[in-house]
């Protein structure tokens, strides 16, 4: 990009956002920036407010404070426009799983307005790559684990959106189809795409993501590119040294002696 | 283990109580409603204690036997059976048989229903105060009629569950099962209705029903106050025995309640189905998935049955005119069953909460869905119930006032959808199944919903009674057209307005939804 074009917004700018449920503060204060054709990674430890702050991010849930912009765009302003451009994949929230991989898909690209042709032939191309052919005519109640992901992951990205928020998305999923996905979204995000994983697996995201934030009890503990944040020591190191709250196991001593 | 269940159940109840004020709604007005029928009913027993023994005989059976009748039957009607406390859950648990199933009967007792029939049970031993040994006698009749109406209501949902459930057969057993035991009430109280034209024959049907099983415990105190030993000894032990084969059954199906369900379609599905045959549009894809659910989704089911069955059981407490009165109304009840289509969606509304969808298109795919079904099921009913009837001259209005109704009570509900949203049990559920506390909310939405639907209808119904008395086929048409304007405008402004509301909360139902979950 030359010096003198304005500088392109982030794909992603969170700013200030704060979310309480009740009593319980879940994002306190959060702020981010993820650039256009990254790979960003949330990690974080169970309950520091990663599905929360994805949930805020994808027009799911409405923050009490604070704004997220997507490509310059504010989400909370005008959701229509800004939701075409985003792909999500929640955790822990139903499908419509009465309906067949493939007419889930189907419904999935029909809601973002996209016409029957384009659906049906991306349908075929989703369940052609993320290896559900066989079941495409099976309902996703009937599914395992691992496969409702991969059928959420499809229904995320049929309308090609330009970032895709991804909450857990390799959870339960087997190693061969991790890989595949690992494939799909490196390729997604070398054409320019960008991609946010929360995950607690941080080999994963080491692995895959140009861009890490570490997030714990609502904050952001560290935030850039994987190499700044990690300064010399594994991502792991790392983590377990900002978040802290290692415990020795000590104290457990019964569950040894139930072995003999 | 059998206190640890009833504990159990009213920490759930407390917890859910505490997280949802609509929940502390419900149930107060659940619990006002039943104190004033067990009042009367503690009230009506004591009074009954100075009439002679004849009356108050037949009462005390009459009334114990429609209590437990009410138990068995209206599980499978409505409401379903209160799954707080679900057996599903206790499959990775080594409890043992037996203390499961005491404990989670005495589980089904804690609730407003539960506790209302324990006091009117115990208060049928009332009429008999001045003989102790006889009151004694209905004391321990009454505890057994109790037991019979818990573990009744179980083992019956319990049974026929599969039947609902499994693939491909359930539509079928839906008819050739339930229909005839949805019937039952109504042929029963006609029958009872036609023999107690005259009073005198009360002694004589309660005689009869004393000999049933829903029927033999409350005739123990009054046996015993006569002196009939053998017989108290033998309504005794039809109510054990009873007891006895239902608690079995109960505990041989629960091994299969216990399994993890499998979903109630099944089976593969080539294709996209109905989602390639609507538009191809934001709107026809939400119309073809609210009708594929109506299709594979249990809890569906009992909305689209009610509207042949409403009429028929009409029919029987009225004659054939109950029969064309009855259609209206089981097409509005048809209407509002989208009331609750966003907390039958769960946390799968988050796809309608993510796509650029807007409010009013999510509400005229729901209505079109129901309608394409609804309409031609109400069209069909409407003229069988003219010609059964024989009233062809009242065509206009009766056909009128139904679409009418129909479509005022989808306005209505498309409002109330979008407005709330109540804890009802997940897709995939047993049909019989309802959440503590859920069909208390859903019950007031459903009153206030009905409130309105009333005033909407009222015009119509003036209008077509006036036509139906008169003979005028002018003022029937007048009706007709009256009850279409209605309609179309409730629809209008009901999707419009849920459809605003929907756009601005959406995210909000969705939060709620997932606080549920």
């Amino acid at each position: 990009m030359s010096a003198d074009a304005p500088p392109a917004p982030p794909a992603l700018a969170i700013r200030g956002l704060w979310k309480a449920f009740g009593r319980k503060i879940a994002v306190a204060g959060i702020d981010l920036d993820v650039p256009v054709g990254s790979c960003f990674g949330l990690v974080g430890p169970n309950g520091a407010g990663k599905t929360t702050t994805l949930s805020m991010a994808s027009a799911l849930l409405r923050p009490d404070f604070g704004g997220v912009w997507v490509h310059g765009q504010d989400l909370w302003v005008d959701p229509l426009a800004v939701k075409v451009q985003l792909g999500v994949l929640p955790d822990g929230v139903r499908l419509f799983d009465r309906l067949t991989g493939a007419q889930l898909i189907t419904y999935a690209g029909l809601l973002q307005g996209l016409d029957r042709d384009t659906v049906a032939g991306r349908t075929a191309d989703l369940l052609r790559a993320l290896d559900l052919e066989a079941d495409a005519s099976t309902l996703v109640v009937d599914y395992s684990a691992g496969m409702t992901k991969k059928i959420a992951l499809a229904c995320a990205m049929v309308h090609a959106p330009r970032v895709l928020l991804l909450d857990e998305p390799f959870e339960s999923v087997d190693p061969v189809s991790a890989a595949n996905i690992r494939q799909i979204l490196a390729s997604y995000v070398a054409g320019g795409g960008t991609v946010v994983i929360s995950s607690h697996v941080m080999d994963l995201v080491q692995r895959m993501c140009d861009h890490v934030a570490i997030i714990a009890a609502g904050h952001v503990l560290a935030a850039g590119t994987v190499d700044e944040v990690r300064g010399g020591s594994s991502l792991e190191d790392r983590f377990v040294e900002l978040v802290g709250g290692r415990s020795t196991g000590e104290g457990l001593a019964w569950l040894r002696t139930s072995s003999g | 283990m059998v206190a640890h269940l009833v504990r159990l159940k009213v920490t759930l109840l407390r917890n859910g109580l505490r997280r949802s004020a609509w929940q502390v709604v419900g149930l107060v007005f659940a619990a006002v409603y039943a104190s004033g029928a067990v009042v009367a009913s503690v009230v009506g027993l004591g009074a009954l204690s100075t009439q002679d023994a004849d009356l108050r005989r037949s009462v005390v059976v009459l009334v114990g036997a429609a209590l437990v009748l009410g138990w068995w039957l209206i599980p499978l009607v409505a409401f379903g059976v209160d799954a707080t406390v679900e057996p599903v859950r206790f499959a990775t648990f080594a409890v043992p048989r037996r203390d499961l199933v005491i404990g989670l009967a005495l589980a089904g007792l804690i609730g407003v229903p539960g506790v209302a029939t324990t006091i009117v049970a115990a208060a049928s031993a009332l009429p008999w105060w001045r003989q102790p040994l006889a009151a004694l006698a209905a004391l321990v009749g009454a505890a057994l009629g109790v037991a019979l109406c818990v573990v009744g209501s179980r083992a019956i949902t319990t049974a026929l569950d599969p039947l609902l459930t499994r693939r491909g057969f359930r539509e079928v057993a839906a008819v050739v099962v339930v229909l005839p035991l949805m019937l039952l009430g109504p042929i029963t109280s006609g029958l009872a209705e036609s023999v107690t034209g005259h009073s005198a024959a009360l002694p004589a049907i309660a005689r009869w029903v004393a000999w049933t099983p829903f029927g033999s415990p409350w005739a123990l105190g009054s046996d015993v106050a006569a002196g009939a030993w053998s017989g108290a000894l033998a309504h005794l032990g039809i109510a054990v025995v009873t007891l006895a084969l239902l608690a079995a059954l109960w505990s041989w199906r629960l091994t299969d309640a216990m399994a993890p369900r499998r979903s109630a379609a099944g089976g593969t599905h080539v294709g996209v189905g109905l989602l390639g045959r609507f538009p191809a549009t934001p709107m026809g894809a939400v119309a073809a998935r609210s009708l594929t659910y109506r299709r594979r989704d249990p809890r569906y089911v009992s909305a689209v049955l009610v509207v042949p069955v409403l009429p028929i059981v009409f029919a029987f407490g009225f004659g054939s005119g109950g029969f064309l009165v009855a259609v209206p109304f089981a097409a509005a009840t048809l209407g509002f069953s989208i009331a609750a289509d966003v907390s039958y969606d769960g946390t799968a509304f988050w796809m309608h909460v993510m796509a650029p969808l807007r409010g009013r298109e999510d509400r005229w795919g729901r209505v079109l869905g129901t309608a394409v079904l609804g309409v031609p099921i109400v069209l069909v009913v409407a003229l069988v119930a003219l010609g059964v009837a024989g009233r062809w001259d009242l065509t206009a209005p009766v056909l009128g006032f139904s679409l009418g109704s129909f479509a005022s009570a989808l306005g209505v509900s498309s409002v109330a959808s979008a407005s709330i949203v109540v804890p009802v049990v997940p897709a995939g559920s047993s049909p019989f199944a309802s959440r503590q506390g859920g069909s208390m909310a859903a019950v007031g939405t459903q009153l206030a919903g009905m409130a309105v639907l009333g005033l909407l209808g009222l015009p119509g119904l003036v209008l077509s009674i006036l036509a139906a008395t008169t003979g005028s086929l002018l003022l029937g048409v007048v009706a007709a057209l009256v009850s279409l304007a209605i309609g179309t405008a409730a629809l209008m402004i009901g999707v419009r307005k849920g459809g605003d509301l929907l756009d601005r909360r959406a995210p909000d139902l969705l939060q709620q939804l997932r606080s549920m979950a």
